[in-house]
């Protein structure tokens, strides 16, 4: 099950990379989106997946489908003349710098060997493990309003002060100035 | 694993792309990269559940800033009627 979320995220980000379509490539990065939250769910973090399907699909992905519907349909004949090899001179650096970035994590992650850095070795002895018998949605709504209440609130504001920017800027000029 | 080939893909989307949108798309890939490496660690946290509350900042964050991101977008196009990120070259109006 793991294999199959995985595949089929990896899968679609290369074909959102690889296609020059934009229409193509925003719904391609949907099916990257719900595989990932099923990535999530399968390492028992379900709230985690719900808000990542609630608030990307439901809320960015529209929010990209309308900036790009409103700005013009010639816009989107423009963009069909693309090229769109994945492999071309012009984007050599771009194919070296990510092939370097994936040799270097890949090789951080052969390293680090994930079972025996110390706190998680500590947290299994200590039976800090979640289990899937126990839901999270109850413990990590109480963190959120003890632990992390200054992150929560800080965080709040911050989307308030984005949103009305985001909407001051996209008004017409002529208001705006 | 998935994080690492995820995060590249979206750097190379990043890098190659034409279309600020895209670039927009490639931005979200690899945040999403990072959160997931965020939750599948905060497995090992139950108590706390650092791991997961620090997924969740980071999709608010992430969203807030396609919120800005695509209206800058939607201004850039409506003042240069492009929205390809090489051809815009001037800073100030």
């Amino acid at each position: 099950m793991f294999y199959v979320m995985a595949a089929i995220a990896l899968g679609s980000a290369l074909y959102v990379a690889a296609s020059g379509n934009l229409v193509r490539s925003v719904f391609m990065f949907f099916i990257t989106l719900f595989a990932l939250a099923g990535l999530y769910v399968l390492s028992l973090a379900d709230f985690v997946a719900v808000t990542q399907v609630v608030v990307y699909v439901g809320g960015i992905l529209v929010l990209i489908l309308f900036a790009f519907m409103l700005s013009g349909r010639e816009n989107l004949e423009g963009l069909k003349q693309q090229k769109n090899r994945l492999l071309s001179v012009s984007k050599l650096p771009a194919v070296l710098l990510a092939a370097a970035f994936f040799v270097v994590l890949t090789n951080i992650f052969l390293k680090a060997k994930a079972d025996d850095i110390s706190w998680i070795k500590q947290a299994i002895t200590e039976q800090n493990v979640m289990t899937p018998q126990n839901t999270s949605i109850n413990s990590l709504g109480v963190n959120l309003m003890t632990n992390y209440l200054l992150p929560f609130e800080a965080i709040s504001v911050l989307l308030l002060m984005a949103l009305v920017g985001a909407a001051h800027l996209s008004r017409k000029e002529e208001s705006a100035t | 694993m998935v994080s690492a080939g995820l995060f590249s893909i979206g750097i190379y989307v990043v890098l190659s792309k034409q279309n600020a949108i895209q670039v927009l798309i490639g931005i979200e890939m690899m945040l999403n990269a990072a959160i997931l490496n965020m939750v599948a660690f905060g497995k090992f946290d139950k108590i706390n559940n650092a791991g997961q509350t620090f997924a969740l900042f980071a999709i608010v964050l992430a969203a807030a800033s396609t919120a800005v991101a695509l209206a800058i977008v939607l201004n850039v196009y409506r003042r240069h009627q492009t929205i390809d990120p090489g051809k815009i070259n001037q800073l100030k109006d």
